[in-house]
């Protein structure tokens, strides 16, 4: 028993921080008995459906939706041209140079498409049934143009434009020279009197975000009042930017994220659908509803990734780096979205990793293509860092003849050392590189496993073994809005929280960071109860509709917890505050005379005499009595900008078989330690470090969007675009270290991205590390087995794989080649 | 995504289903367990005026043991074969491969008869029907017909059932002698179609491998025997430098396509190290 629990004669409660609780949240979104938007049905709705280019670039020389107004159950089809003087363009919030060219973004196309899956036309029915229907009765001309699809030919003299009244197809040139910056040496200086310089091409392929929940919208206009329900992960950047769009007041509109399946960033987002739903609406005066199908999911929802990096590393003799250069080639896809421009820029700070270059410059182009945009996908710009840099730190060593580990050990920044400034000019809080390393080691079993791989090689055995390292560092929780704004990012990263305290003591918490999976209503109860002392189950958590909560930065760049979490601790502290003077009236003593502690105030020196802050909040309801001079309320409000990043680090180790004879990887162990501050609930953070891992495997192992030579997605369905389930994964060995950042009152640094961050270098560098002795040094991602059979057997990366979609399935593949429509394929029937 | 208009019909005997399909018009699809139908039709990728629907017809389930032969019905579903005794006693083979097929979902939906109709060069079980000379038994409106598994594929997505008629039943000969059975496949993760598989039964003899049947899925439009192969083992020692000898030529007469999950020529190349695999697993070396 301690000092505290005899003098109030009752058990403290247990801390709620730290504690691996079940997500509350989590019975009714696995059983689906809860709102997505998709289920919402309002009286009169009617159901969009799009007609979308079938070519990647082409002009449209005639439209025909005559039969599809004719069609049973159609009210409207709509075109370009009917939106053309209103729809403005899809805003694009991080202008990353000031002559960013920025072509605009319509949402539906008028007079020319840029990528296949582009609106043209847009039926609207009395059913989903009908509106689908109709879809095949419009006749849509189009006058092909040359097709835009490769980065580095684009960029050529001479190259065909994606947009013919721009000068080329390169978007911006945006630069970060430490040197210019004065946060580090002279690049060109450290490279010229380098021992060693080891140049590499790595491409991170395209991906897609495939959230479970598919995108949908619903617009209810009422009177000149909007209520749009949306599955995003940002309602309130959504009704700001629909608001400048489409000239609806922003107080006019109301945006409602009910509960959202998924997001990983491909809902951080103004979509055309939800631009278009508010003009359609806007103009027939009734409730719409748009709800995508997996396949337009995958083909018009913006991609991820897409870079060529071409990074330099140079470095003594002896292993000291002394300079890193890094030019990237970013695809933009067709237009820029909210943030396109901005994701390979964000990443600009994170090449240098967790190691002390003395210079560093970073450059990078973004280039149009005739592709569905680029945005945000998990990490934004710090995966691709974190890869480059975990990647040529292997080749490095390789050059060096050195243990790959001893040369990161020689380049790390020490525990003692932090906080540190970096080569890109960011102060990393705190961390120990070497701990968490030592650990990771251990979960791994290194030393067997580093034996096992030397006796596989001595016998020539037909499976090889690698291990491959990721001392890996990212910077999130965005926020610091002054450090976002010398970013030319469009707005700032606080983050707003409120607490209302109910008469019966009951709490609503009402959260800015909209969440779409994380968990948030299971963490933020934690916070609160520990923050006021209230039990658990007695906090409800509040978000998702600007009517509710009207400020919000929402969800995204591991910043929840880190920055939202923190205005919600801020709120109690302020709610204690002002409860402190009530009881204080209500006790009859000095403020200064009582003790917080469990929920209740008490008389310092007067046992039995308390009251706790639930009874205040009845109290306070009734207001029958309270000091002069105050406002009878304890609810309070308060936002959150930190001053810094957060800086989680950690250090993932992946054991990799690959069998020669048929190029198949294998992931045989996978081990990490990440330190990502305070942990609030270790069940969710093993949950997001899990999915992360799941995610940064599959960049290595499995999911790559591929074009077809006409820029058809040939990955457009999941049979082709291959994303790996819990059977296809190993299991995970996860530990953590804990150095608390500074920087929130939590402590919190962010885990939404850790795992997706880390692991994907680390499992290329495994099976590279399983082959290097067979002339290896290099496989494109995803690592596909015909691609390491080719590298191990013809040399070479592995080279492209061929475009064409699966031949299983029988009707996968895009209309063009599939066998099901076929005469000869009737005759089989059976199915 | 939402499928065209159809008609559909649920007969509930198989002179009912005839009549059904001879009166579907045009483009009548017949559905066993829609797990391949299905997802077509919502892609809108076939638009069938008419779907007869076998789930509710007497007498089309089960496994039943007909002296030299067991005899699987055509709507046997993937997760009744995998139970079944019968096939784990005389054809484990076909239990093997059905474990591979897609998610246990699917498994309970999807039929054995339905897979070998649909005759997806990438599907499991045309190969293994050619393995182990199955006979397919069709009924349409001049009666009832046996169709050996070397005519029953003839080409991509298409077999030996003609229009207006059904795929009832399924023999498979039970084995005399000691016989060994191996499905191999090869594929990115664990619910996907294969990229090249390939199954092996073999009978030993004395040391020897006295007789090899090589089904190989997805080397090419219709499942195929590696006849090269199967020659080559014939009569050989059972040893691995035999079969190795024996696997290099599966691929011979193969013209598998390319995709993005394997070009032509690395098909070729799985084909025989899973070939190599198969026999071996098959011999019991």
């Amino acid at each position: 028993m301690t000092a505290v629990e005899d003098r109030t004669g009752t058990p403290a409660p247990e801390k709620e921080i730290g504690k691996a609780r079940r997500r509350k949240e989590d019975a009714r979104l696995i059983t689906g008995r809860t709102t997505w938007t998709d289920n919402t049905v309002l009286p009169g709705m009617l159901h969009l459906a799009v007609v979308r280019s079938p070519v990647a670039h082409a002009r449209i020389t005639n439209v025909d939706v005559s039969a599809a107004r004719e069609a049973p159950g159609v009210v409207a089809v709509y075109t370009g041209q009917d939106f053309a003087e209103e729809q403005g363009s899809l805003p694009c919030a991080w202008p990353v140079t000031p002559d960013m060219v920025n072509p605009g973004h319509p949402s539906i196309a008028v007079d020319q498409v840029n990528h296949v899956g582009e609106a043209v036309a847009i039926i609207v029915a009395r059913s989903k049934t009908a509106a689908q229907d109709a879809v095949e009765l419009t006749d849509i001309d189009y006058e092909l143009l040359p097709v835009v699809l490769d980065m580095e030919q684009a960029v050529q003299d001479g190259a065909d434009l994606v947009h013919d009244q721009l000068e080329s197809n390169t978007s911006y040139h945006f630069v970060f020279d430490a040197g210019e910056m004065g946060t580090g040496g002279d690049t060109e200086q450290a490279f010229s009197g380098a021992d060693v310089v080891v140049s590499r091409r790595f491409v991170q392929q395209r991906l897609i975000p495939a959230f479970m929940e598919p995108r949908s919208v619903v617009v209810q206009p009422q009177g000149d009042n909007y209520t749009m329900w949306s599955s995003t992960q940002v309602p309130h950047i959504l009704r700001v930017m629909a608001a400048m769009v489409t000239g609806i007041p922003e107080h006019k509109l109301r945006v409602i994220a009910p509960d959202v399946g998924g997001g990983f960033g491909g809902k951080l987002q103004v979509n055309p659908e939800e631009i278009l739903c508010l003009l359609i609406a806007r103009r027939l005066g009734k409730p719409v509803k748009w709800t995508e199908t997996r396949s337009e999911s995958l083909m018009t929802a913006h991609h991820g990734r897409d870079q060529v990096q071409f990074v330099d590393i140079a470095a003594d003799r002896e292993g000291h780096v002394k300079g890193l250069r890094v030019r990237l080639l970013a695809d933009m896809g067709a237009y820029l979205r909210l943030i396109t421009p901005g994701v390979p820029a964000l990443g600009a700070f994170m090449y240098p990793g967790i190691y002390k270059f003395p210079a560093y410059r970073f450059e990078c182009d973004g280039v149009f293509t005739n592709k569905v945009p680029t945005d945000a996908y998990r990490g934004a710009g710090r995966p691709e860092a974190t890869f480059a840099i975990e990647r040529i730190m292997d080749e490095l060593a390789v050059e060096l003849g050195m243990d790959p580990m001893e040369l990161r050990r020689k380049n790390w920044i020490d525990a003692a050392e932090f906080p540190f400034t970096t080569v890109a000019g960011l102060a990393y809080d705190s961390g120990d590189y070497e701990t968490a390393t030592q650990q990771a080691l251990e979960l791994l079993g290194y030393d067997e496993l580093r034996a096992e791989q030397q006796q596989r090689r001595e016998s020539n055995d037909p499976v090889q073994l690698g291990i491959g390292i990721s001392t890996f560092t990212e910077m999130c929780g965005l926020a610091p809005s002054r450090v976002l704004g010398s970013l030319s990012f469009g707005a700032g990263g606080w983050e707003s929280a409120s607490i209302r305290m109910l008469p019966t003591g009951k709490v609503e918490v009402v959260t800015g960071s909209t969440p779409h999976g994380q968990g948030h209503e299971t963490a933020w109860s934690q916070l609160v109860a520990d923050s006021l002392g209230v039990p658990f189950e007695d906090v409800e958590v509040l978000h998702g509709d600007t009517a509710i909560s009207p400020r919000g930065l929402d969800t995204y760049g591991s910043r929840s917890l880190v920055v939202g979490g923190s205005a919600v601790v801020k709120a109690a502290d302020k709610v204690i505050a002002k409860a402190r003077k009530i009881a204080a009236h209500l006790l009859e003593a000095s403020e200064d005379d009582l003790d917080f502690s469990g929920g209740t105030f008490s008389v310092r020196g007067t046992p039995g005499a308390g009251i706790s802050i639930q009874e205040i909040a009845l109290a306070i309801f009734a207001a029958h009595d309270y000091p002069e001079g105050i406002e009878p309320s304890i609810d309070a409000e308060a936002t959150f900008d930190p001053e810094n990043f957060s800086f989680p680090h950690g250090t993932h180790l992946c054991a990799m078989e690959v069998d020669t004879d048929t190029g198949f990887v294998k992931i045989r162990k996978y081990a990490c330690v990440d330190d990502i501050g305070t942990i609030v609930n270790p069940l969710i953070v093993e949950g997001q470090i899990h999915g992360g891992l799941a995610q940064g495997i599959a960049q290595a192992l499995y999911e790559e969007a591929i074009y077809d030579a006409d820029g058809n997605l040939t990955t457009g369905t999941f049979v082709d675009y291959l994303v790996p389930s819990a059977a296809d994964l190993p299991h995970f060995d996860t530990g953590n270290t804990v150095h608390t950042a500074p920087g929130n009152p939590i402590g919190a640094k962010g885990v939404g991205e850790a795992g997706c961050i880390a692991s994907t270098p680390a499992v290329v560098n495994a099976a590279l590390d399983a082959v290097r002795h067979l002339g290896v040094s290099d496989i494109r991602m995803p690592l596909t087995p015909e691609r390491v059979w080719r590298a191990i057997h013809q040399g070479g990366d592995g080279g492209d794989r061929a475009a064409a979609g699966s031949n299983a399935y029988g009707g996968a593949q895009t209309e063009t080649t599939a066998g099901v429509s076929t005469d000869a394929s009737s005759l089989g029937g059976d199915r | 995504m939402i499928p065209a208009p159809f008609a559909y019909a649920r007969p509930t005997t198989v002179d009912e289903a005839l009549q059904a399909l001879a009166a579907g018009g045009e483009d009548v699809k017949v559905m066993a367990g829609g797990q391949s139908l299905i997802p077509v039709m919502r892609l809108r990728l076939a638009a069938p005026e008419t779907v007869v629907d076998l789930s509710k017809v007497e007498g089309l389930r089960g496994v039943r043991d007909d002296g030299d032969a067991i005899v699987i019905g055509a709507m046997t579903t993937h997760s009744d074969v995998l139970s079944d005794p019968l096939i784990a006693e005389h054809a484990p083979l076909i239990a093997e491969a059905t474990g591979t097929v897609a998610d246990r979902q699917v498994r309970h939906r999807g039929t054995f008869g339905g897979a070998l109709v649909h005759a997806d060069p990438a599907g499991d079980l045309p190969a293994v029907a050619l393995a182990l000379d199955a006979e397919f038994v069709v009924v349409g409106p001049s009666g009832q017909r046996t169709v050996p598994a070397s005519e029953f594929f003839v080409d991509y997505l298409t077999t030996a059932v003609g229009e207006g008629e059904l795929l009832v039943e399924v023999r498979v000969p039970k084995l005399a002698g000691e016989w060994g059975m191996r499905y191999e496949k090869f594929n990115r993760v664990a619910q996907a179609w294969s990229i090249v598989a390939v199954a092996a039964v073999v009978r030993r003899e004395n040391g020897r491998i006295a007789e090899a049947r090589i089904g190989l899925t997805n080397m090419g439009p219709t499942p195929l025997r590696a006849r090269a192969v199967e020659e080559a083992l014939a009569g050989a020692e059972a040893t691995p430098d035999a079969v190795g000898a024996a696997a290099a030529r599966a691929a011979e007469g193969t013209e598998p396509s390319s995709d993005l999950n394997a070009q032509a020529d690395y098909r070729q190349h799985l084909a025989t190290v899973l070939t190599r695999r198969a026999v071996s697993a098959a011999a019991g070396l």
